[in-house]
């Protein structure tokens, strides 16, 4: 190579690699600002007080037990939903007009915007169907949202279950029903769990299509009427506290907390993930 | 052989076939669900499009939804979507591209996976975590250090939504990047290319329609993202004039006001709302084009 072409390719390098550290330099910085800005605020007071503005008290404790019960009703619907529709798919469905209609059906929900679920849920399911500003209208709307997500990576976890063990099970004898529950599925169980888990992590992190559909009311709801309740995740908390209360102090402080279980649930799934596929190359 | 049913206990052949049909119902959510959100959407949306006029609402660039003779027109919305788009795409591809090519192509190990567990970070930071960041460092740096009066601007949102495009684009190029078969990166370099001259000659472009639907999908992102944006946008529904002024996209501009609007401004935001889902589709379109091309040039190399 001549000298030119070497500087060239010397200088294409160093582009590469000081574009690429931009991204990272980025995350670090942003995941400091907020997680130190962020520890100042936390307290226990605020993480089990109640909160209300009149009295001075902005404890998260309502937002944390609704982001809870927010993240349960919506996997108790899509969990279900997006384990029987993969079965369906992998073990079940012939390649046809149907199959496409279903993927180009769960391709096009992934690239709609939350905003466009926030107005979908709050037209249909608060006001069409009368649900109102409740647990019930934002699980529904999110359970919708991840649905793609629960569907595409439980169906990775089907199909990578060995057809042998498929094929041993039929030909003991096991129904196909059998087969699937006590064969496919247990194979398949960190997957589905890695879906389960990326999924809560969309959840937590979602805000437009939560408050036109669970609103944001920041109370524990009442046991007997959950569903029917209003109420506040930490996101959507975030949002306002940060822009109509200009309480930065909490903002941070939930934005710190919030950024620590993305962090987790990521690290978990990984690690699920990686345990999974160190077991596959075992059996190899 | 997958279709043959085993003959099991009679008893059980309908048990088999209830299980069946819940499986094969679950499946037709997603399809319900599409068709749902596509007959909702525009019946709340059309109809106060078509009453304030077509032309008058997509071209109209006042936007006075209170005002004493109410003006609908969301011209300036549009603009500040696309070019808040087109601001974070001139930022986020090539950043985008060039971690892709980090991964796929150059860094050892280590050094791949620290980027691609930041990669994997940055997409699963929640949007309002985003725009908080935005307004408590991104817009007062803009305010004190480069002049613009109140620091919410179009250029914030452009930076913000730059990092947030970044893990789609670097992901789905480098599963493209990685691809392309060995023999290519063999051939050119045995033809006496450099590293460089091979990556950039020979396989980014074979991984081009790749590469390409992965903008495409940032593209939706940036266009669709509403929350990270309305914190730092400054939410003035006007037409910019530079990257310092304010704006209002379609997403913030709807989910500002729905909380407090009146009967008509409501069905108005759906209007908005309308606006943007067509936008969406068209861009899945795109998308699907540029998948189903770039599988016929794989069959075409094989």
């Amino acid at each position: 190579m001549n000298r030119k072409r070497r500087a060239k390719d010397l200088v294409l390098t160093i582009i590469v690699w000081l574009f690429s550290l931009t991204g990272a330099a980025f995350l670090i910085w942003i995941m400091f600002t907020v997680i130190s800005r962020g520890l100042a605020g936390i307290s226990l007071d605020f993480i089990i007080g109640d909160y209300n503005l009149y009295k001075g008290r902005t404890g998260i404790f309502p937002m944390i037990a609704g982001t809870l019960i927010i993240i349960f009703c919506t996997m108790a619907i899509a969990v279900p939903v997006g384990i029987c529709a993969a079965i369906y798919l992998t073990e079940y469905a012939k390649q046809g007009v149907l199959v496409r209609a279903i993927r180009f059906a769960t391709e096009s929900l992934s690239g709609i915007p939350s905003i466009i679920y926030g107005l979908f849920g709050y037209i249909f399911f608060k006001n069409a169907l009368g649900l109102g500003f409740s647990v019930l209208s934002g699980a529904l709307t999110l359970s919708i949202m991840v649905l793609p997500l629960v569907i595409r990576t439980t169906e990775e976890a089907l199909k990578s279950v060995d057809p042998g063990y498929r094929e041993v099970s039929l030909a003991l004898g096991a129904s196909r029903l059998y087969t699937i529950f006590r064969v496919v599925l247990p194979c398949a169980v960190p997957g589905i769990l890695t879906a389960v888990i990326l999924s809560m992590g969309r959840v937590i992190g979602e805000t437009a299509a939560v408050i036109f559909t669970a609103g944001a009311v920041p109370r524990v709801p009442r046991p007997g009427r959950v569903l029917k309740s209003s109420v506040r995740t930490l996101s959507v908390h975030l949002y306002l506290a940060a822009l109509e209360e200009a309480d930065f102090t909490s903002a941070f402080a939930t934005a710190a907390i919030l950024m620590v279980i993305i962090a987790v649930l990521n690290f978990t799934a990984k690690r699920i993930a990686k345990r999974l596929r160190g077991e596959r190359l075992e059996g190899r | 052989m997958k279709r043959k049913t085993q003959r099991a206990k009679p008893g059980f052949e309908s048990f088999e076939e209830t299980a069946e049909l819940v499986f094969a119902l679950s499946a037709w959510v997603s399809i319900i669900s599409v068709i749902l959100i596509t007959v909702y959407i525009l019946a709340a949306g059309l109809p106060p499009i078509l009453k304030i006029g077509v032309f008058q609402f997509i071209l109209g660039t006042q936007w006075k939804p209170t005002a004493e003779i109410p003006q609908f027109g969301i011209l300036p919305m549009i603009l500040a979507s696309l070019l808040g788009m087109a601001g974070a795409m001139a930022a986020g591809v090539p950043i985008g591209l060039f971690t892709a090519i980090l991964l796929s192509e150059l860094a050892p190990k280590g050094i791949a996976g620290f980027l691609r567990t930041c990669m994997e970070l940055l997409a699963g930071i929640p949007s309002v975590v985003y725009g908080f960041f935005g307004l408590t460092v991104i817009v007062p740096f803009i305010r004190t250090r480069l002049g613009s009066p109140s620091g919410n601007s179009l250029l914030a949102m452009i930076a913000i939504l730059s990092a947030m495009v970044l893990p789609t684009i670097a992901s789905i190029s480098e599963t493209s990047l990685r691809a392309v078969p060995k023999e290519y990166r063999e051939g050119a370099l045995a033809l006496g290319a450099s590293r460089m001259e091979t990556i950039f000659k020979v396989v980014v472009p074979a991984a081009k329609p790749g590469i390409a639907a992965s903008v495409v999908l940032g593209m939706g992102r940036a266009v669709g993202e509403t929350m990270a944006v309305i914190m730092v946008c400054g939410n003035i529904p006007r037409i910019p004039r530079s990257l310092m002024d304010a704006v209002s996209p379609m997403t913030a501009a709807i989910a500002k006001d729905l909380s407090y609007a009146g009967p008509f401004h409501r069905s108005a935001l759906f209007g908005i709302g309308t606006v943007l889902f067509l936008f969406i589709v068209a861009l899945n379109l795109v998308l699907n084009a540029v998948v189903r091309r770039s599988a016929e040039g794989r069959h075409d190399i094989g």
